[in-house]
């Protein structure tokens, strides 16, 4: 019962650390003049510093996806891959962002393209 | 004559102020709350179905990294075929940052631009638009990372000798 109860839990985190994120984006949004490209930005960077303080890695302990699926998560697995690297060495601590972020970035690339290829523009529905 | 040009640059900057006044009267503020339970709810939504599935693929056998690479991988692959069946833009002005702060939104901002300037063709349009975003996300969010790297690996290094 306590096992289901603690699984349970997990997923509440998730919603809840995933959904607080984009609750502050959201406010970012609404009460700045912040374009969504710098938003995303400052996303993916504190996402970085706070990783390189250890402040990340716990959040990531305790949400798991809430964590890692937002910008900041992209960000603290590019630091979190640095940091590994750095431990080997120092041409794997240059690697080691890239690395840890590959498959999401070449497939968003790859991806992409083709889709931007095979699709023409719609205007959004409902204007 | 001077006397005159800073009468003049008053008198602009009083007319500037008076039409933010008057623009601000039509401007409709945003909906803060109602915004932000939606983009709450649905980025909730969004993390709570990538750890379900992860946690699918990891009772799988599959590692704790690859399953995120692989849950990583359908997220931006399903944002950008709905970016491009053109599902995403009404999905974004419903749920705002819901959809754009997720790895979705960083996914739909590379094929949102490309799409639009694919008129100047497969290399110097799409090509190049694919980073109008995610170009700075990738330029800011790496060159931090390998400082980060770099200053790791130079205090093990002070700390090993």
């Amino acid at each position: 019962m306590e096992g289901i109860l603690n699984g349970l839990m997990d997923y509440v985190w998730a919603f809840v650390i995933g959904g607080g994120f984009c609750l502050i984006g959201q406010i970012l949004m609404d009460a700045t003049t912040l374009t969504a490209p710098r938003i995303l930005v400052i996303f993916v960077v504190s996402g970085v510093i706070l990783q390189a303080v250890g402040l990340y890695e716990p959040l990531v302990k305790l949400a798991g996806n809430g964590a890692t699926v937002p910008l900041p998560g992209f960000g603290y697995n590019l630091a979190k891959g640095a940091m590994e690297g750095a431990e080997k060495g120092f041409l794997e601590a240059i690697m080691g962002p890239l690395k840890a972020t590959s498959a999401g970035i070449a497939v968003a690339i790859a991806f992409g393209y083709v889709i931007s290829l095979i699709f023409t523009p719609k205007s959004p529905k409902g204007n | 004559m001077k006397d005159s040009d800073e009468k003049e640059k008053k008198l602009r900057k009083d007319i500037g102020k008076a039409y933010g006044d008057y623009v601000k009267q039509f401007t409709p503020s945003p909906a803060y709350v109602s915004n932000g339970i939606k983009a709450f709810l649905v980025g909730g939504l969004i993390c709570t179905a990538a750890f379900w599935l992860q946690k699918r693929l990891q009772d799988g056998g599959m590692s704790e990294t690859d399953a995120g690479a692989f849950v990583t991988i359908l997220l931006v692959v399903s944002a950008q075929l709905l970016t491009g069946l053109g599902v995403f833009d009404s999905l974004a002005k419903f749920a705002g940052a819901g959809v754009i702060v997720p790895i979705t939104g960083f996914a739909n901002s590379m094929v949102a631009p490309a799409i639009e300037y694919k008129k100047e063709g497969p290399v110097l349009g799409v090509g190049s638009k694919l980073f109008t975003v995610a170009g700075p996300v990738l330029v800011c969010g790496i060159s931090a990372a390998v400082a980060v790297g770099l200053i790791y690996w130079m205090i093990g290094r002070i700390q090993g000798v």
